[in-house]
């Protein structure tokens, strides 16, 4: 379907990332946002607390925390909304409790992540990438999640509403990462008319509530939602639960439970899976990037190809599923691997699993509290080429 | 059971409910309730109704049991209700 | 079990007891999941019979009602429930109602927890509730004690009681529950035991129907994780107790109703009061200031 014009700021704007990922939610027709503060997302749900009395139909509540907000969010999905929350990476540790239970539950939800240095306290007005794992592995125990990674105020408009959508296809929580330059960087933001916007509706059951239950599956392996007050009276829970909803706390129900749960997203990944190659085929050395540092990525790209070397960029926008099957091609072709990442090694490790040895993968680290310069990268690409 | 109408009221019991927690038979006003002799398949003796010439049907036991196995019922109540079933409508709530 | 096996599991008075069962709790029982896992002498379950009566008197839709719990002993009371019903985490059950509420303002919200649940780990939210004051009413059954995991102290827990986590006796402070969210600015607050089932049915009556964060803290013998281990007999002889050690004082003084193993249990209607609900003033604020940019939210026909 299309978006509802009400939710969509038309135009073209001189945008921040924050501002842009805000007005993105409210196209891909966000209307509950609960959030707590924390540098250096807040602009995020400042800007929504300002725009939803307009846009109308939709509140913004300041919680007392991020695991309130991050589970008040999840009672409002249960009542038929869109709802989303802010945070940075802080607030993402201390989300990850409801992060499980969102998963358990299969709801859609959006984590807006506006990436900060850490450990700890860390740098909070500065960028990291040190949350590519918390993101992805933070709760206990096995679920799958999707992440999406961005690296322009645009982006930040355009990955939001896909989060959105794929978050209403997958049922699962969606993580849509900013780096703390990204969402403070202010560019050109262009927003297009409501009718050009596609929005995902929610997978809403077309069963009866006597042949309805909550985890049943309908389309494909996920199962049809229903809201609470449409008379379906179901039951959910973040035990393990057969497809009544209800506990059942046995390794069978369990094994079912999981594996739905994760072979919903792995079975789909080829469909979720989003990556831009700049010269990968036929290139010696192959970048791999995520986010702010694909930009500095590419200036090191352009100054090495200058010095005749064949240097080719993979930008992960989509950084969860990652594209196994790509970079295995890659890894088989390419005489050396490049990550470059704004943490010191954490997505590394999964591409030179998927390396296999087929050529050896470099890390470009940074610890945060700025971006690499494009010499660094440089250099690491000059090392590669020996 | 007997249909003969002793007091003003009846209890109804899920005997394989019960786990014998003495709630209806401790708080029972007329204390017209009993364990029994013989055991449920869980192994608990169960309410009985020992005098049921003294039950009026007051429904203290039904609030009270944790185990939702007992609730009372006067007869006049369940007169409407049969009433209102024969006549084919909907069973009303009781209050 | 199914539903229709479950009457007719019912036996007295020899009539057909299908046609007769009319227990107001098999209305909103799921009777797939009977019988439930709350010990022999539990007052859980007592409390549920009067929720089940309180919610018959007020006849509200069943469609239009969501239970939420939180983990724990109590915490399984919504899985039981045939309602828009959610188990939620452990402490987190306030904040997930907040969002339904404030998502679908139409639906009644009723949080239903225990006392560790939601006064300790749960604690910040439940006065942060109350100082909102959005529309949702507490069910808090207070047994002293963590049940599920095997009695281990809580904020509640009486000085001298011996938990596993308190092997020679309680020596914190306890919270005094009605004066924590009077203060924190709950609308009605009222305390009883599972002994009075008829005012604790009137209270959960008047909890729910009233506009605004109203609690009801619901004292609840625990059997086999509180009495036994302080040699306080079984489930009964707690319930009789509260007979005797209970005094209702309606309207008393919130700072003088914490409570001791040595001092009468006060019981009784101690808050009922008027407020500004929350939905209600971001209406009348966000009005003020947007004018006709503004649509008041969650109103249908002129009614919240």
């Amino acid at each position: 379907m299309k978006a509802d014009p009400k939710g969509v700021l038309t135009g073209i704007h001189f945008m921040d990332g924050n501002h842009a990922a805000c007005e993105g939610a409210l196209a891909a027709g966000c209307r509950f946002a609960a959030g707590y503060p924390i540098t250096p997302s807040t602009e995020v749900v400042e800007r929504f607390a300002a725009r939803i009395p307009v846009v109308g139909d939709g509140v913004f509540i300041q919680m007392e925390d991020e695991l309130a907000s991050s589970i008040a969010i999840q009672g409002a999905v249960w009542a038929g909304r869109k709802a989303m929350t802010v945070t940075s990476g802080p607030g993402i540790s201390l989300m990850q409790e409801h992060i499980g239970l969102a998963a358990t539950y299969e709801i859609p939800l959006v984590f807006i992540d506006v990436m900060r240095g850490g450990p700890s306290t860390g740098l909070p007005t500065l960028p990291a990438q040190g949350d590519i794992m918390q993101v992805k592995w933070g709760s206990h125990g096995d679920y799958e999640i999707i992440t999406l990674a961005t690296s322009s105020p645009q982006e930040c408009f355009d990955l939001t509403i896909k989060a959105f959508n794929l978050a209403e296809l997958y049922r699962c929580p969606v993580f849509v990462l900013l780096d703390e330059v990204v969402g403070h960087m202010l560019e050109k933001v262009v927003i297009p008319e409501a009718d050009e916007i596609e929005v995902q509706e929610r997978l809403w059951t077309k069963k009866t509530p006597e042949e309805y239950w909550p985890y049943d599956p309908e389309y494909g392996m996920i199962p049809g939602m229903v809201k609470a007050g449409d008379g379906y009276r179901i039951h959910t829970t973040g035990l393990t639960h057969d497809h009544r909803g209800y506990p059942n706390l046995n390794t069978k129900t369990q094994y079912e439970m999981v594996n739905r749960m994760i072979n919903k997203i792995k079975d789909n990944a080829d469909k979720i899976i989003e990556y831009e190659e700049d010269g990968v085929e036929g290139a010696d050395i192959v970048v791999i990037a995520y986010g702010v540092t694909t930009r500095v990525a590419k200036k090191a790209i352009e100054d090495a190809r200058k010095k005749g070397i064949k240097v080719g960029l993979l930008k992960l926008v989509v950084v969860w599923p990652m594209p196994e099957k790509r970079i295995r091609e890659i890894a088989k072709n390419a005489k050396a691997l490049i990550v470059a990442e704004g943490n010191m090694g954490q997505l590394v490790y999964e591409v030179e699993r998927l390396a296999a040895g087929n050529c050896p993968t470099t890390l470009v680290p940074h610890p945060g509290g700025g971006v690499h310069k494009p010499e660094t990268i440089e250099k690491a690409i000059l090392e590669a080429a020996k | 059971m007997t249909t003969e109408r002793k007091g003003k009221g009846t209890i109804f019991l899920r005997k394989e409910f019960c786990k014998g927690c003495a709630y209806c038979i401790e708080t029972c006003p007329t204390h017209c309730l009993e364990f029994s002799e013989e055991f449920n398949e869980k192994g608990y003796h169960f309410p009985v109704l020992a005098r049921p010439e003294k039950c009026t049907g007051c429904d203290i036991c039904g609030m009270f049991c944790p185990d939702f196995a007992i609730f009372g019922i006067t007869w006049k109540k369940m007169d409407k209700l049969q009433a209102q079933k024969n006549e084919g409508g909907k069973v009303e709530s009781r209050s | 079990m199914s539903e229709k096996d479950m009457k007719e599991t019912y036996e007295g008075a020899g009539v057909s007891p299908q046609d007769q069962a009319d227990n107001p709790v098999d209305r909103i029982l799921r009777q797939e999941r009977m019988p439930h896992i709350w010990c022999p002498g539990c007052g859980i379950g007592t409390t549920v019979n009067c929720f089940a009566r309180a919610l018959e008197k007020l006849n509200i839709d069943l469609d239009n009602l969501a239970v939420v719990s939180g983990i724990g002993c109590t915490g399984r009371v919504a899985g039981y429930l045939k309602v828009d019903s959610f188990h939620t985490t452990h402490g987190r059950a306030i904040p997930f109602a907040t969002g339904l509420k404030l998502a679908n303002p139409k639906m009644k919200v009723v949080v239903y927890s225990g006392d560790g649940d939601l006064t300790a780990i749960g604690g910040n939210h439940l006065i942060h509730a109350a100082r909102r004051n959005l529309d949702i009413t507490v069910i808090l059954v207070n047994n002293f004690t963590y049940g599920m995991t095997g009695g281990q102290y809580a904020p509640t827990t009486p000085f001298g009681s011996i938990q596993t986590t308190m092997p020679y006796g309680m020596y914190e402070h306890q919270f005094n529950i009605p004066k924590l969210v009077a203060a924190a600015g709950a609308v009605y607050v009222a305390r009883w035991t599972v002994y009075q089932v008829a005012h604790l049915t009137r209270a959960m009556t008047e909890a729910i129907a009233k506009k605004g964060f109203s609690l009801v803290e619901v004292m609840s013998p625990c059997p086999t994780l509180y009495l036994r281990r302080n040699r306080l007999g079984e489930g009964i002889d707690e319930v009789k107790r509260f007979k005797e050690w209970a005094v209702r004082k309606d309207g008393a003084d919130v700072n003088d109703v914490g409570i001791s193993r040595d001092k009468p249990l006060i019981i009784g209607k101690f808050v009922d009061i008027e407020r500004d609900e929350y939905i209600d003033l971001m209406n009348r604020q966000l009005s003020k200031k947007l004018g006709d940019r503004y649509t008041l939210y969650g109103v249908e026909n002129g009614e919240v």
